[in-house]
């Protein structure tokens, strides 16, 4: 019976380094692939919109959480459900700007970052770039705010859309 | 803990990446190669680096025979939450010098998404390749060299074949 236990964490911790041996392959992949640390960044923040665009469905079918009100109440679900539920850890948030529409999460123990280390010439090569897309991606399909200014009337119709 | 369904999503835009650099819509039989190289390739990084870290006594893993059996087991677990279906093994292998195992998952789950219909049947190597590099890494980290292929009769059952390299 403990044996089983045992083998359940066992597999769970192989799960999560699968995910970040995976994504340390690509990575390397994308250095090879492109010349400038620049256009990996970006390549991975592409990458991570298009994972967060359909982890945001996976999140609230699960999650069971309702619509924000304002983006401290954002704040609070990325950082304490979200982050939890997919990573396993819960980033602080810190920095609020005046206005409340700026914050910071701060990571501790970045779960991606495990066996990594980066060699010198990639100083400006940002790591965990991909987490960056998944929120940018996840957000815009829930906050009307964050999509780019469309077409006169547009807006009006998202406005209502969303309300 | 990292939820498993991240690796399921990173894995879809691997491949979407990869296959995204082609810009002529009809892409030569070269570079589809080339691409399926690729995947193998980081998925054998993976699994040797997964092999690395297996649990002191799965290491000292006695007969081939049981190493297949702890990839179909332990191995597809992690990975996909799931055993494999079955394992099955040409019994000549005592008389022929290759090993021939043939692993069968009558729902892969990096197929199951794309499963109903036979729309998406010429894509599906594309996702397989990954996993088929996971397998051989790991073996080779265990100690054993292989040739690792995987077919699809329907989806989203696929097969992986496993030969067993004798020096």
């Amino acid at each position: 019976m403990s044996r089983q236990a045992n083998r359940g964490t066992e597999s769970k911790k192989m799960s999560s380094e699968l995910f970040t041996l995976t994504y340390g392959a690509l990575v390397t992949q994308l250095c090879k692939d492109y010349e400038n640390d620049e256009d990996v960044n970006k390549q991975l923040d592409k990458m991570g919109y298009n994972i967060g665009v359909r982890l945001i469905e996976d999140f609230l079918a699960r999650s069971n959480v309702g619509r924000c009100h304002d983006f401290r109440e954002t704040a609070d679900v990325i950082a304490k459900v979200a982050f939890k539920m997919y990573l396993g850890i819960t980033p602080s948030i810190t920095n609020w700007s005046p206005a409340g529409d700026e914050f910071s999460l701060i990571l501790e123990n970045n779960p991606l970052v495990d066996f990594v280390e980066l060699p010198d010439n990639h100083s400006s090569l940002i790591y965990s770039n991909l987490l960056c897309g998944v929120l940018r991606g996840a957000l815009e399909m829930v906050s009307a705010a964050l999509y780019p200014p469309g077409p006169p009337g547009m807006e009006q119709g998202l406005g209502k859309t969303f309300a | 803990m990292v939820d498993a369904v991240l690796f399921e999503f990173l894995h879809t835009e691997m491949v979407a990446e990869l296959w995204a650099h082609e810009a002529d819509p009809d892409p030569g039989p070269g570079e589809q190669k080339m691409n399926l190289l690729v995947l193998e390739s980081m998925g054998f990084r993976v699994g040797q680096a997964l092999g690395e870290r297996l649990p002191r006594e799965t290491l000292a893993l006695r007969e081939e025979l049981d190493v297949l059996k702890f990839l179909c087991k332990d191995l597809w677990v992690a990975v996909f939450q799931k055993q494999m279906d079955s394992l099955r093994t040409n019994h000549q292998a005592l008389l022929c010098p290759q090993g021939t195992y043939v692993l069968q998952d009558s729902s892969f789950p990096l197929l199951v998404r794309m499963a109903s219909g036979l729309q998406y049947v010429e894509e599906a190597p594309k996702f397989l390749a990954f996993t088929c590099g996971l397998l051989r890494g790991t073996l080779s980290t265990l100690g054993i060299k292989s040739l690792v292929t995987a077919s699809v009769a329907a989806l989203p059952a696929c097969r992986f074949q496993v030969v067993v390299q004798r020096s």
